[in-house]
């Protein structure tokens, strides 16, 4: 009694043969005394279907978790860190998590990693919570990445990119900040780095970078919100993204989010002068306003930084778009400071609905226009 | 407009929207000037409305009454809280700190900075003999050009038919202790 997978069909074609343990010694020799060649494709069938039988049986449990997270509410971080492998274990072939780094209390900085496979594609790097205040930020990007994991397949524009392109998004960027906002100081902004010298702690992460670094858009204060930090770089949470763009080599670009204000900024913050490519990040950031606006009526202003918003220096987006990274933007989220960093909970979804289309728009034209 | 010797004026056109009544808003138009010197001193504000405020009599009272006849000082912390949730009962409170705050940032502005009120820290009722209400607040504002975040106490003294006073503030030297 032999179970053929795939049967005789004429000379010289191969057949495929399960065999029963009690049968194998015996199937093995009648074939090497006929001088008939094989090759085993599967040692052990029952491993197999054991193992299917778990995978199945998994993602109803997780599923199940990840439909019912609440994306409506705030969550810690140990909350989002469980969300992030959910969200991995029920998009597998779309979605993995990498570890770039640690941060000044040794907490691990994860990013989730969108991708249909190639070396190294270009890519679009996303982050929220920079700030640890900014709570609508790292909120923003739970939905978002939720949202980007759920349409590949089913959105053309989605599905369009990560066909050719990869997405990095770190949710917690600041997540020493973050804890402390849960656990202290609800209004605390910066990473928690000790300052030598200093009563005071941590460097604000947005002046830290290599941008114009030490100019008047920053402090050399250690008490102080903007706190530039003692030299560029020196915060591990903005080194470890330094050196995993830079070793990277082909991201497209970089979308970071922030609360609050209701603008949509592009580089430069360190100087007045404008970006070569001004004209065309201006007339992206007017459609992305304009579609954002399209679902609740939510305005948004744009442009520059420093003609929008402050001079600021050592910012994310002017490192990126010094080290050839074109289409760097920054989101300042909701709202306009009625209720500023404690936006209620009710107003999560709202936001990060209302932000999608926008991140799209940018995301299309990183795609159409490749450099 | 800049007005050599005195300083920098600025003429705005304004709607005013109601926070608790969206589609209820109200022109106006308002002139301010930031005097020149190395004193510190509130802009000077004049302002026009071209329409009426929505009245709030009723709804005045009504909180009025309700703590009128509190047995105990009112007591409140974290207005809103960290989800940004606002009890109702403690709504009126928070809409008064938005009022007291708007004077303590009107006399502390420059043309540099721009200040908004972050969180009612904690808000004590003060017992008071005469008709007024009075609450001892301590505020957060924060400053968004340094981004810093500034404790203010302040005293504010309410009445119906009488408005808001800020009848004393100080505030911490900047940089809340870390």
């Amino acid at each position: 009694q032999l179970d053929f997978w795939r049967h005789a069909t004429s000379p010289g074609h191969p057949v495929d043969l399960r065999v029963t343990f009690p049968s194998l010694q015996a199937v093995k020799i009648f074939l090497e005394s006929n001088n008939i060649s094989y090759s085993i494709m599967i040692e052990d069938v029952q491993e197999l279907l054991d193992e299917e039988k778990k995978t199945m049986m998994k993602p109803r449990r997780v599923e199940r978790s990840t439909s019912t997270f609440d994306f409506a509410s705030y969550h810690t971080l140990d909350e989002i860190y469980a969300w992030m492998d959910m969200l991995v274990d029920n998009h597998p072939s779309l979605v993995s998590k990498i570890q770039i780094g640690q941060s000044f209390e040794n907490r691990p900085l994860y990013v989730l990693k969108f991708s249909t496979g190639g070396s190294t594609q270009p890519a679009i790097w996303l982050d929220t919570g920079i700030h640890a205040r900014e709570w609508i930020s790292p909120a923003t990007g739970i939905w978002t990445a939720n949202k980007i994991a759920e349409e590949y397949g089913q959105d053309p524009s989605v599905t369009t990119i990560l066909d050719s392109m990869d997405i990095f998004f770190e949710i917690v960027t600041n997540p020493d900040g973050f804890a402390f906002t849960h656990n202290s100081d609800r209004l605390w902004r910066k990473t928690r780095s000790i300052n030598a010298g200093s009563h005071c702690v941590g460097v604000d992460p947005n002046r830290n970078w290599d941008a114009g670094f030490g100019g008047s858009g920053s402090s050399s204060n250690p008490c102080s919100e903007t706190y530039r930090g003692p030299y560029a770089h020196s915060e591990r949470e903005v080194k470890a993204i330094v050196d995993f763009i830079l070793g990277h080599g082909n991201v497209k670009s970089v979308i970071s989010i922030h609360s609050y204000s209701q603008m949509l900024l592009f580089p430069y913050g360190y100087k007045t002068a404008p970006v070569p490519d001004h004209q065309e990040l201006n007339e992206l950031a007017k459609k992305a306003v304009s579609d954002l606006a399209a679902l609740y009526g939510t305005k948004y202003t744009y442009g520059s930084v420093v003609d929008t918003i402050y001079m600021a220096d050592g910012t994310t987006i002017d490192w990126a778009y010094d080290n050839g990274v074109k289409y760097a933007f920054s989101f300042e989220l909701r709202d306009t400071g009625r209720y500023g960093f404690l936006l209620p909970s009710s107003q999560i979804i709202p936001t990060a609905a209302e932000t999608w289309p926008a991140l799209l728009d940018i995301m299309v034209h990183v795609l159409e226009h490749p450099y | 407009q800049d007005i050599a010797d005195v300083g920098h004026k600025y003429h705005l056109e304004l709607v005013l929207e109601d926070v608790l009544a969206k589609d209820s808003t109200v022109n106006c138009t308002a002139e301010v000037l930031y005097h020149l010197g190395h004193q510190p001193s509130a802009p000077e504000v004049q302002v026009t409305l071209q329409g009426e405020l929505r009245n709030t009599a009723e709804a005045d009272n009504v909180f009025y009454n309700r703590v009128k006849s509190l047995d105990q000082e009112l007591v409140a912390e974290n207005i809103p809280d960290s989800q940004g949730t606002v009890p109702p009962a403690l709504e009126p409170l928070h809409l008064l700190a938005w009022v007291a705050s708007g004077y303590l940032i009107w006399q502390n502005s420059t043309e540099s900075t721009k200040l908004q009120l972050a969180q009612v820290k904690r808000v004590q009722q003060v017992r008071r003999s005469d008709e007024y209400l009075e609450f001892d607040y301590l505020v957060l504002l924060h400053e968004m050009v340094s981004q810093e975040i500034i404790p203010w106490q302040m005293r504010v003294l309410w009445h119906p038919q009488h408005g808001v006073q800020v009848t004393e503030d100080r505030h911490q030297p900047q940089h809340r202790l870390q």
